[in-house]
């Protein structure tokens, strides 16, 4: 199966996973950061649960999307303990993808008129 | 940082390997954002939002380890489509006899009455000290009973019969005399029209009648006009008052009409005359301790107003949803523990592959160990699975009950008062799923367990051999040594079952049933109330079958043997002194001539009833030889006297007895009166109705000119119970059969199941063990000696299992006694049986793989290494 498979086979993106790419795409984040930076970038409409966040990463560790971080962050970052994410190429693209079908959607939509055009 | 305890438990809602994975994680994360609340609400919102997500996520995990393991463990019994169809066919086999069982004996046994506040409900039986027993009561004991306060309400029926003439075609119908109280006292509303009132009861009213559903359908209808309507019983008018619904059934399955009991002033007169079933409801609060202490008294005063008719008569209470006859209690009962050896056996046996199986997957399990799924994991993956084919096979199971259950329904007794058969509902559903769980507990988490013991690095270098013959096969021994135990014990009880049926078969039945059709025509009263009015219409019917070609004989009788048990009575030999407490007792049968000849009674001294044994001659009886050995021993029973139905008679001859009470119960003597012999009017009960017919070819041949004969007799005279003598006797045993017969199939299960077992073991160690069998082989041993060794050991374990069977067996045969008849629970030819069909089960099982064993090549299965 080529990559581009791949790729399709995962899309549509649950709107959790996409965030959470979204937010893996600007840097290496543990749990909890994940949470905050999802909540920030959302302005607040959207508190991840931390059942469902361990859920999707564990689903999108199998999925190859993030891999576990080994090294730890530089110094004063976080505490040791914690487990770091980071998104792979391969979630780049899939993430890419995603965007790139929702963009699509808008298109579509905005044809319609159910969407404002930017004034 | 280890989460406290209370988040640990709420953690126990995640799959443990999720948990052990993101335990920590998920604590810190709460950890955090409760350093970041501010204030207590902040900190009861961000408790209650973790208890919610762990709920919803907890499930979501589930479901996504679930999902995961259902596609694999599809991939993986794809992959072996031998197992898969095995396990699947023995698990429908299990569950699908536990599911027929189940349904008979819950329909039987288990479920409510359909009637209001049934577990108020008891019936009252009349019995006799010091065994009691059941019995139907008089109306007198009925009428005291009555008066005992622990009962809201009593009521009593008599099951009755009647000629129905004017619509259509004349017929029999069965029906039943019910007092006012009974049908409210059941809730039973009628579906149209007005119940009985006390008004219906009382004696002179107008004759009342309720139809039941079928009836009304087939005779009117279902025509609501039907109401009003006059209906001629037994030549008797009855206005139809009501239609009772399609689901009533009281107090038999196929009582089709309903008339008011009517007790008229001799009716309290004769305490001895018993007929009643009575049926009391308890009022609330009370118990059935109570009620019975209550009617002990009423029956100790009874006892001495009555010390003659009442002398020893008590009253027997139990449950009305209980009081089924011990017979087919046990007959029902003993099927189902058949099924749940049945059962047993199955889970065993698939215990047994999936072991086998996860031992042989061993190495697959470690690589999946070494990459980093848990033990826990690794059990829950092969639990999966063994659900997944328990769900299947169960669903199978519970198709081939729904396919099986017409099969038992000769199981179920004509006096369970519930108009539907068994079938496959909602209890039977949840009983297979019930048992389907259980099932899949058993033999999926024992072995799984088992084989994920111990699942480390190690593992993956021994590969497939697990640890040669050593610890982890003795689980396997343990359930073979039970399977052939269980199967046993199948074994046995059939073989019990099958040498009581042969024995009850073989035995003689003291008249040839063979050719001979029997009809009944139920003669009206009061039109045939006279004997002389009566014995016309036997002497024209009789005259003129006898000249129908193809037609050897035929008589009259008041029963024909089988089809009817009771009509007993008390006698009194002259000259003998009255013996104390209870009166010798009789079978009574009014015949006309050639009764004997007709049904194949020889006669052994003396003459057969005759023509001219009219009223106004002497009066006579032909008594049986065990009436003559029992009252005159080593003397000449002709021409000696005894009185009986009202009158003193002598005996002109005698002749061979007759199981009355079929085949496996011991019958009264009996005794034989001419059916002119008999006053106007009395005993129109004893009135000859059976006809029997024998024919030299088919007797069934013959039905269309009876039928002629009888509507030219008398054109209103319905035709009923057109029965084959032989049916009749078959019939006594039907119900034993049928269990029979499924028992028989169950043994057989069993049987081969036990025999794949031990093949199924001794294969493994085989190919476990092949290492070590080729050093032996290498050192000298001889096929024959490395094949008598694999046999040994088959054996070995076949004789555990026959130690712990045997026992297991004499229980189960010990709680059979009740079916047994001339058969004891040790009975030696049967354990010989089955003892060697056990050796062939476990020669069959081991021949196949110790023949293997012997045929290893020593270079190659060292190489192999």
């Amino acid at each position: 199966m080529s990559t581009e498979d791949k790729v399709d086979e995962l899309l549509p993106l649950p709107p959790v996973t996409f965030h959470i790419l979204l937010v893996l795409a600007e840097g290496d984040r543990h749990g909890y950061a994940i949470i905050q930076d999802v909540l920030a970038a959302t302005d607040g409409a959207l508190r991840i649960q931390a059942g469902t966040l361990y859920r999707s990463i564990q689903r999108m560790l199998e999925q190859g999307l993030v891999v576990e971080k080994h090294t730890r962050p530089s110094i004063g970052e976080d505490d040791e303990r914690r487990r770091y994410y980071r998104i792979t190429p391969f979630g780049r693209q899939v993430a890419q993808a995603e965007a790139r079908r929702l963009a699509q959607m808008v298109r579509l939509a905005r044809a319609c008129g159910f969407v404002p055009s930017k004034g | 940082m280890r989460p406290p305890a209370w988040y640990r438990a709420l953690l126990r809602l995640y799959p443990a390997s999720f948990r052990d994975e993101w335990g920590d994680e998920l604590w810190s994360v709460y950890a955090a954002r409760r350093r970041a609340a501010r204030g207590p609400f902040a900190a009861l919102a961000l408790f209650a939002g973790a208890v919610g997500d762990a709920v919803a996520s907890g499930l979501g995990a589930q479901w996504d380890v679930l999902r995961q393991d259902v596609g694999y463990a599809l991939r993986t019994l794809r992959r072996t489509p031998g197992f898969t169809v095995t396990v699947l066919l023995v698990t429908a086999l299990g569950i699908g006899a536990n599911s027929a069982a189940f349904s008979l004996t819950d329909y039987v046994l288990l479920r409510p009455l359909p009637f209001a506040d049934q577990a108020r409900l008891v019936a009252v039986w009349q019995g006799q000290r010091p065994g009691r027993g059941h019995w139907e009561a008089s109306p007198t004991n009925y009428r005291e009973w009555k008066k005992a306060p622990a009962f809201e309400s009593m009521g009593a029926s008599w099951i009755i019969s009647a000629n129905l003439v004017g619509r259509g075609q004349p017929q029999r119908l069965d029906g039943a005399a019910v007092t006012a109280e009974m049908l409210p006292m059941l809730g039973a509303t009628p579906l149209v029209g007005r119940s009985f009132t006390a008004d219906d009861d009382r004696d002179g009213a107008p004759s009342t009648v309720l139809l039941s559903w079928g009836l009304w359908q087939s005779a009117f209808g279902g025509d609501e006009r039907a109401l009003g309507q006059t209906i001629t019983l037994d030549g008797e008018p009855f206005t139809i008052i009501g239609v009772m619904p399609a689901g009533f059934a009281y107090p038999l399955r196929e009582t089709q009409f309903w008339k008011p009991m009517r007790f008229d002033a001799n009716a309290f007169s004769d305490a001895s005359n018993t007929y009643l079933r009575v049926v009391g409801k308890l009022e609330r609060g009370a118990t059935l301790a109570e009620a019975s202490a209550e009617l002990d008294s009423i029956s100790t005063a009874l006892e001495r107003a009555h010390p003659e008719e009442d002398k020893s008569i008590v009253a027997t209470v139990t449950p009305l949803h209980e009081d089924v006859a011990y017979r087919s209690r046990t007959l029902v009962l003993t099927l189902a523990g058949a099924a749940l050896c049945v059962l047993f056996i199955a889970c065993l046996n698939i215990a047994n592959l999936f072991l086998a199986r996860a031992l042989m997957r061993r190495r697959e399990l470690a690589l999946r160990a070494a990459l980093g799924a848990g033990r826990a994991r690794l059990v829950r993956q092969l639990v999966t699975e063994s659900f997944l084919v328990a769900v299947a096979g169960g669903a199978l199971g519970v198709a081939l009950s729904a396919l099986a259950l017409p099969l038992l329904t000769a199981l179920v007794p004509a006096d369970l008062p519930v108009r539907q058969m068994p079938s496959i509902d909602l209890r039977v559903l949840f009983a297979a799923a019930a048992a389907t769980v259980l099932a899949a507990l058993f033999f999926g988490v024992v072995p799984s367990l088992r084989a994920c013991r111990g699942i480390d690095a190690q593992a993956i270098r021994e590969g497939a051999r697990g640890d040669v013959g050593g610890r982890r096969s003795r689980l396997v021994r343990i359930l073979v040594v039970a399977e052939v135990a269980a199967s046993l014990v199948l074994l046995v009880s059939s073989g019990l079952l099958l040498r009581t049926l042969w024995r009850i078969q073989s035995r003689d039945p003291g008249f040839r049933a063979g050719g001979v059709l029997s009809l009944r025509t139920w003669l009206p009263l009061p039109k045939y109330q006279n004997t002389a009015d009566r014995a016309r219409f036997y002497d024209r019917v009789l005259e003129r079958t006898r000249a129908l070609p193809g037609v050897e004989s035929a008589a009259y009788a008041s029963f024909l043997p089988m089809a009817f048990g009771g009509g007993i009575w008390p006698v009194t030999i002259t000259g003998e002194p009255p013996t104390k407490g209870v009166k010798p007792d009789v079978s009574l049968r009014y015949v006309t001539p050639k009764y004997f000849a007709t049904l194949g009674v020889p006669l052994r001294a003396g003459r057969d009833v005759g023509d001219g044994d009219g009223q106004d001659r002497p009066m006579v009886a032909v008594v049986s030889e065990s009436f003559a050995r029992r009252h005159w021993p080593g003397q000449e029973p002709l021409g000696k006297r005894f009185t009986v139905a009202f009158a003193e008679r002598t005996v002109v001859g005698v002749v061979g007895d007759v199981r009355v009470r079929g085949p496996e119960r011991d019958p009264e003597p009996q005794v034989y009166l001419p059916y002119r012999q008999v006053p106007d009017g009395w005993l129109p009960f004893y009135a000859p109705k059976d006809l029997a017919v024998r024919a030299a070819g088919d007797p069934t041949t013959l039905l269309p000119a009876l039928r002629a004969i009888i509507h030219d007799v008398d054109p209103e005279q319905p035709i009923s119970n057109v029965r084959l003598l032989d049916d009749i006797v078959e019939a006594q045993t039907a119900p034993r059969r049928t269990q029979l017969d499924v028992i028989l199939t169950f043994a057989g299960l069993a049987f081969l199941l036990a025999a794949i077992g031990i093949y199924g073991l001794l294969s493994f160690a085989v190919s476990n063990r092949a290492q070590e069998l080729g050093v032996r082989m290498a050192l000298g041993a001889t096929p024959a000696g490395i094949m008598r060794m694999v046999l040994r050991e088959g054996l070995t374990l076949a004789a555990a299992g026959v130690v712990l069977g045997l026992a297991a067996a004499w229980a189960a045969g010990r709680s059979l006694e009740a079916l047994l008849v001339g058969v004891t629970p040790s009975d030696g030819a049967t354990l010989a049986v089955s003892l060697a069909l056990v050796l062939v089960m476990t020669l069959a099982g081991s021949l196949v793989p110790s023949w293997r064993a012997s045929r290893l090549d020593p270079a190659t299965v060292m190489r192999a290494e």
